[in-house]
Parts: structure tokens; C-alpha cells; sequence
């Protein structure tokens, strides 16, 4: 079982929040299939958050057939995310890392950095959609 | 899967007291189950639309109806509707247990049992007075009885303004949690953004006794934007979304703008906006009239 929290200086909605930590729980092998997940009534009571964050966060993980929900029973986990495998991630956070030193050794400072990074996500994304 | 009707709707609701105008021409429309924050500055209408809602008051135009009735004060209408004024009135002499059975003697539909294992888990002593309890219990004690007596719909007029971070944690804890069980429509009204952020699934924004905004939170998050970018004509802009506040220096414009569809002008840098940042730009907005009301699509 994990315990979710929630911050609120950060502009990743709530319930994004929720499901990134579920992820990461089952990359980290905090969650393992099988596992059940809090029930929507103990994670609001808890954070003082809208039920339907919770069931928007699982509805997104059902979705992507990460976890289940049981009627009456909870919500549990199916199976690890897929994605790049740990020694692949690794070497996107190294090459990233290198890019960002050669940012900050032309001169931008973290929130330039940022703020490019927002902008040509934006740009990729109007490329793919055209 | 049908929809249930609104559980609040309003039509035209006005009220206004001598000449002046406390709300003026509110339409809305909460749907079933949402948890509703009402925003506004000080003397902007949210006690007078909730009093009108809890039939406490009676509207000088238009109408509303709550839970499929037109609010008023009988029992008939009393017993679906549950009312927290923002002084949490209770009998300072009696204790929590004097209030409930109280509670249980008036109401048909009286949970007694859950109301006790409510105050129990919060550590609050059912028999200490009520008026030598701090003001994080107390506002406890007013939220465990309005909702003991399972209403449709609850309305909430600045119930945590006066607590502690801590106390404010475990009222709202409280109130969510009797949403998750039982899909009550709330509808609450505070300053505190980030409270309202977590706890809300809708918004109403009231400004100079207005409705200038009303709609579902994550629609509001989608649909307002900051635009930044160098000086230029905003006719184009105005032309297809609303602009709710601009900010210019000699070289740069700075927009916040309410978008009523795609935005096709590549040249601005676009931010998301939090819900400070809306409702500051809406509560500064110098004709408050001009935003309207009416909730906009977006397919972007």
C-alpha cells in the first residue's frame, strides 16, 4: 500500500500528481502487481481532495491497464508500466544532463532553461499534430 | 448513462436590498455531485446567493430552484438542503451530544450513528460544552450535524476562514469524505485558493454582484491562458476569446485571456494559468458584466 501527498507549489494538476506517483511506485517496485491500491474514501479523507481527482487518476491507470478496479473490492495493481527500460532511461537523463550543461555554460540561467524546454515541447507538438 | 438534472439551478436570481443591488442577474447551473467554490471579494454576493439558496431569503428577481425545489423555509424543503452559516451557529452551553440528539429529534432522515463515530475519530469530546471547544472543533461539530441529517445538497459560507491550517485539513478531510460516500452537491464558499484548488470541482466566480464565471474546474484550467509576447494590436485576439486583463510595457504585452476556441497566433508564448492567477484577473475585471457567464467549449 502507498500513501499519496500532494503539493501545491507546482503547476502539475492533482490528479497528474496521483498517477505520476502510482507510476513511479510501480517502476520503483514500491507497488507490485496484485498490490491494492487506497481506496477513493481513504485518499480523500486523508488529503482533503474532490473524490473525483481519485477516480479520474484511476480511471487514467485502468486505462492504461496498469491497475483494475474490482467492484467492491478496490482498485489493483495488473502490471509496470511500459516505457524505456531503466538502462535506456538512464542514458536519456545523462544526455539530457550533458544539455543542460552546455545551457548553463551559455549563459541560461534554470528558469530559461525551463521555459525553452515548455516551448519546444509546444513546438513538438504542433509539428506532430500537422 | 443519463445525467442527473442540476442540483442547483438558478435563473436571473437577483437580490437587492433598498436600492442597492447584493446579486445581480445570476444564472447557473451546479450539476449533481460536484463540490462548487464560490469566489468572490468581500460584499461581491456569495452570503446572499447562498442565503437565497438555502431559502433564508427571498430573490427580488428570477428564480432558483435546489434538489428540484424552490428554496424556502419549511421543513419539507429544510430536510434536503443543509445550510453552515460562517459563525457555525450553535448552542455555546450545550454539548456535542445535546446537539445531536437535538439533530436526531428534528430530522427525519437523522444518521446519528455516523455522526458519533465522526466526532469520535476527530478526538472530540461529546460532552464538553460546545462554547469551551476551540474553533477548528466547533466548525467540526457544525459540519458533522448538517451533514448527519444527509442532505442533497450543502451549502457552506465561509466555513474554514477562521482555522488553522490543521483544523482546515480535517474539515475539508471530513467534507470530502461525505461526498465520496454519499455524491452530496456542495457548494462552498472561501478566499483560500489552495483549499478550493483540492477540494472544488466547479467554480463560480462573483464579482460587483455578478456571476462572471461558472463552470467545471478542469474546463476553467483548460480554457484560460496567459499570453505574453511583444506590443501589437489585440483586436484579432478580442475578436475570437476574451481578454480579462492586460498588462503593457512600451515593448511587451502581457494577456489573460479566456480562450473560446483554438489559439491559431503562434507568436505568443502561452502559459497555463493557476487559479489565483484566474480569479485575481477576474476579480480586477473593470466591467465585469462584459466576461459573462456562459461557459465556453474548447477542442484544442
Amino acid at each position: 500500500m502507498i500513501s499519496f501527498h500532494l503539493t501545491a507549489r507546482s503547476n502539475v494538476p492533482p490528479y497528474v500528481q496521483l498517477v505520476e506517483q502510482v507510476r513511479q511506485a510501480l517502476l520503483n517496485g514500491t507497488l507490485r502487481p496484485g498490490d491494492r491500491l487506497p481506496t477513493v474514501k481513504e485518499v480523500v479523507g486523508a488529503l482533503a481532495i474532490n473524490p473525483n481527482t481519485v477516480l479520474k487518476a484511476y480511471r487514467d491507470l485502468e486505462r492504461e491497464g496498469l491497475v483494475e478496479g474490482r467492484q467492491g473490492v478496490g482498485t489493483f495493481v495488473l502490471r509496470r508500466p511500459d516505457g524505456p527500460s531503466p538502462s535506456d532511461q538512464a542514458s536519456l537523463r545523462r544526455s539530457l544532463r550533458s544539455w543542460i550543461a552546455k545551457a548553463q555554460e551559455a549563459g541560461l540561467a534554470d528558469s530559461d532553461i525551463e521555459s525553452m524546454v515548455r516551448t519546444v515541447l509546444r513546438a513538438a507538438a504542433v509539428e506532430e499534430s500537422a | 448513462m443519463t445525467t442527473p438534472p442540476p442540483a442547483i439551478v438558478t435563473e436571473g436570481l437577483g437580490k437587492r436590498f433598498g436600492a442597492k443591488w447584493a446579486l445581480r442577474d445570476c444564472s447557473l447551473a451546479v450539476p449533481t455531485g460536484r463540490v462548487c467554490g464560490l469566489v468572490g471579494a468581500n460584499g461581491a454576493g456569495k452570503t446572499t446567493l447562498l442565503r437565497l439558496l438555502a431559502g433564508l431569503s427571498r430573490p427580488s428577481t428570477g428564480r432558483a430552484e435546489v434538489g428540484g425545489q424552490v428554496p424556502r423555509d419549511d421543513s419539507q424543503f429544510l430536510r434536503r438542503v443543509g445550510y453552515l452559516a460562517q459563525e457555525i451557529p450553535l448552542y455555546r452551553r450545550w454539548s456535542a451530544a445535546e446537539h445531536l440528539r437535538m439533530g436526531a429529534a428534528m430530522n427525519a432522515e437523522w444518521d446519528g450513528e455516523w455522526a458519533r463515530e465522526r466526532l469520535e475519530g476527530l478526538r472530540i469530546p461529546l460532552g464538553q460544552r460546545v462554547g469551551t471547544m476551540s474553533g477548528g472543533q466547533r466548525a467540526q461539530v457544525g459540519l458533522v450535524l448538517a451533514l448527519a441529517k444527509q442532505p442533497e445538497v450543502l451549502l457552506l459560507d465561509e466555513p474554514v476562514a477562521a482555522l488553522d491550517p490543521l483544523a482546515r485539513r480535517e474539515f475539508l478531510g471530513t467534507l470530502s469524505e461525505a461526498v465520496a460516500e454519499r455524491g452530496t452537491t456542495v457548494v462552498l464558499s472561501s478566499h483560500l485558493v489552495t483549499d478550493l484548488e483540492r477540494v472544488c470541482d466547479h467554480l463560480v466566480v462573483l464579482a460587483d454582484s455578478r456571476t462572471v464565471l461558472a463552470d467545471d474546474l478542469d474546463d476553467v484550467f483548460a480554457t484560460h491562458r496567459l499570453l505574453v509576447g511583444p506590443r501589437r494590436d489585440i483586436s484579432a485576439i478580442e475578436r475570437d476569446h476574451v481578454v480579462l486583463r492586460e498588462e503593457r510595457t512600451h515593448r511587451q504585452l502581457s494577456l489573460w485571456v479566456r480562450l473560446r476556441g483554438p489559439l491559431v497566433d503562434p507568436n505568443w508564448d502561452v502559459q497555463e494559468l493557476g487559479l489565483e492567477e484566474i480569479m485575481l484577473a477576474y476579480l480586477s475585471l473593470r466591467e465585469p458584466a462584459a466576461a459573462g457567464p456562459q461557459p465556453v467549449e474548447v477542442t484544442a
